[in-house]
């Protein structure tokens, strides 16, 4: 008997995404409603040992495509196959994990399928049969329920808002090869290099977040080289600054994040922006250091676990989020604050 | 080159948005075009600038929704027209898909269309793939800068998660934009005259030659969000080390480290 969930694990370069494992762990949770187990689907080259790592996450059973036209991720030919499996074992859901290329998946998928396709959902329930999912819409200000009639129910999920399952490296199940269904030369798109992101830890998998505002390039007691044009000069203070976050960061683990402000100034590049025009997150803890709380970054934090906020106006906007504030400068709070939670995390 | 934009009008990203009533409402807040659409003009301007050719923009909505249209003429777009049907209200992504594709085989001859990465109300992205599925077309969303161009073939650079990707597609092809693209252009005065004028077409369900495509998915309920209940507390001290040493305690038995 085919399973009724699907799910698709996300990998790049053989490393699956976390919220791939999260996809398992929604899966089995309404799996028990629906009838059946999980099965996953597993997409590249050389990728048997992702295969396992599902069945160590609870898949019970593993789709395995392993083909040199599916090394690297494109949109088409990885289409091409779910729509193929999907169309002959009629799956009634099929997971994926709401990352780019959970998004052109499904998207894609849900054209292929005659279905639809329900996107960055945060909670599930199974009604009478039906998923009646939940998605924050308006970069949360609103929650909608949203219902898709056709099958399969196409979903991503948003990352973190699922818990991962424990692994069980005992835990196996059936593994099923499928082969991929496109040629080399019926894929219009090449991929050639690429180069990793200067990110280092990835915001929206992150547990821990530092974030800088247009704060960090706010101290007068910084001499800037004079040979700097004065719009230079508020960047060399700014990376100052956020040498200070860096530090913090470091010591947490934590991703660096920053605002849009900061973003737009040239101190930090675009991919560690967060907002409703950056990423949204959704961390255990939050540090807002010199950022004003605009509705647009709240937009995209306000659901963290615990937040702090570190600002010299009282009156900033960040505070009514905040669980812990400290109104004062972050070039004093900062480096005293790295110290203490370093020695308290045992460093 | 034959280009097609497309682009969507939103409420401003400063509204409060609200549910009244089971209504959903953004109050007196202006609407706008939506703000990642922006680069996906730019982007459009800018290639036509390198290439020749002329630039269309396409939006769906209500028959009064002319707004992100009338932007994106301001910023330089050639052309712009609307797809308005009452048949159409309700439409979910898989059906909007099909009817952009429609208004852009009606265009014809396109070598190339841009969207934004995702609309700032429904937050979905997933649009441009879509559309080029049913097209029959390939997708490459993302991208932050266009490598090299020629009639049958395009080079870009892609912003994903884990970098920094260049990859090359066939053409025709569809292209998402993302903000590493660069700083959109403000309309010129002669611009926004040009626009205010400009008479805006209206394409019907007759007009594209399609019947209202089925939409499968409902949306039961609207929520206004649980307000978060947080009480904040100021950690004072008499000296940042002091405060410091505070703030990490209470850190620490939040238990989140
Ligand atoms: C369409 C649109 C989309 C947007 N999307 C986003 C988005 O995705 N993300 C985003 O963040 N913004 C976004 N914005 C911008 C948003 O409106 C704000 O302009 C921005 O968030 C402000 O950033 P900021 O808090 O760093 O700067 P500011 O508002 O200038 O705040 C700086 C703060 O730092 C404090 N400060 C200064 N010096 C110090 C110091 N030495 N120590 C401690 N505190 C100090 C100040 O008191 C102030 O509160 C968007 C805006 C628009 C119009
Ligand atoms: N109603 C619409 N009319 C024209 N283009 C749209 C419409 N809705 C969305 N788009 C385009 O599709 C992109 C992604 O939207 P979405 O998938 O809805 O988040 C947007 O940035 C626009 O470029």
């Amino acid at each position: 008997m085919t399973n009724k969930i699907w799910v698709y694990i996300d990998q790049f370069k053989g490393q699956a995404l976390p919220s791939s494992w999260e996809g398992i762990g929604a899966g089995l949770s309404i799996a028990g409603e629906l009838g059946g187990g999980v099965t996953a689907l597993v997409f590249g080259e050389g990728v048997e040992g992702i295969a396992q790592e599902a069945f160590h996450y609870g898949a019970n059973e593993v789709l395995l495509a392993d083909d040199a036209t599916l090394a690297e991720y494109r949109s088409e030919p990885y289409t091409a196959l779910i729509a193929k499996l999907a169309t002959e074992q009629a799956p009634e859901v099929i997971l994926f994990p709401t990352t780019t290329r959970g998004r052109e998946l499904a998207g894609m998928s849900a054209v292929d399928l005659e279905s639809g396709v329900l996107v960055d959902i945060t909670a599930l329930e199974v009604q009478d049969g039906t998923i009646v999912a939940t998605r924050p819409v308006y970069a949360g200000k609103l929650l909608a329920k949203v219902q898709c009639s056709a099958k399969p129910q196409i979903i991503t999920l948003r990352g973190r808002a699922f818990a991962k399952p424990e692994a069980d490296e005992s835990s196996s199940g059936t593994l099923t090869k499928v082969d991929a269904v496109l040629a080399e030369g019926d894929i219009a798109v090449k991929v050639f290099d690429y180069t990793t992101s200067e990110a280092g830890v990835s915001l929206t998998d992150a547990a821990v977040i530092v974030s800088g505002g247009r704060g960090v390039s706010n101290n007068p007691n910084l001499e800037a080289p004079g040979d700097l044009s004065e719009e230079e000069q508020e960047v060399w203070r700014a990376q100052q600054g956020f040498a200070l976050v860096n530090d913090l960061a470091g010591v947490l683990g934590a991703a660096v994040g920053a605002s849009r402000a900061a973003v737009d100034a040239g101190y930090i590049p675009y991919v560690n922006q967060v907002g409703q025009t950056g990423k949204v997150v959704s961390p255990d803890l939050y540090i807002a250091s010199g950022i004003s709380g605009a509705i647009q970054h709240l937009a995209g934090m306000r659901t963290s676990k615990l937040i702090v906020a570190i600002n010299k106006d009282a009156d900033a906007p960040i505070f009514k989020l905040a669980r812990f504030g400290v109104v004062g400068d972050l070039f004093d709070i900062l480096p005293p604050l790295t110290d203490a939670l370093r020695n308290r995390l045992d460093q | 080159m034959k280009i097609v934009v497309c682009v969507k009008q939103v409420p401003d990203t400063a509204a409060q948005v609200v549910v009244e009533d089971g209504q959903v409402s953004w109050g007196d807040a202006p609407l706008v075009i939506n703000p990642w659409d922006e680069y996906a003009v730019e982007a459009a301007l800018q290639t036509v600038l390198d290439q020749g050719g002329s630039t269309k923009v396409i939006s769906m909505g209500k028959a009064d929704e002319t707004e992100a249209l009338k932007h994106a003429l301001a910023m330089g777009c050639n052309e712009a027209a609307l797809v308005s049907d009452p048949a159409l209200t309700g439409s979910d992504n898989v059906a909007v898909a099909k009817v952009l594709a429609a208004a852009i085989q009606k265009v014809g001859d396109v070598d190339l269309v841009f969207f934004g990465k995702q609309a700032v109300d429904s937050d979905t992205g997933t649009l441009p793939s879509m559309v080029a599925r049913v097209m029959g077309w390939p997708a490459i969303t993302l991208v932050s800068s266009i490598a090299e161009l020629s009639s049958d073939a395009i080079k870009v650079e892609r912003a994903i998660e884990e970098g920094r990707q260049v990859v090359e597609s066939k053409l025709p092809a569809v292209v998402s934009v993302t903000k590493d693209y660069g700083e959109p252009r403000y309309p010129s005065f002669m611009g926004i005259r040009k626009a205010a004028r400009a008479e805006i077409p209206v394409w019907d369900l007759g007009e594209l030659g399609i019947e209202a495509p089925a939409s499968v998915i409902t949306w039961p309920e609207m929520i206004n969000p649980p307000k978060q209940e947080v009480t904040t507390e100021i950690v004072e001290g008499d000296s940042p080390q002091d405060i410091a040493e505070k703030l990490a305690d209470k850190i620490m038995a939040e238990k989140v480290l």
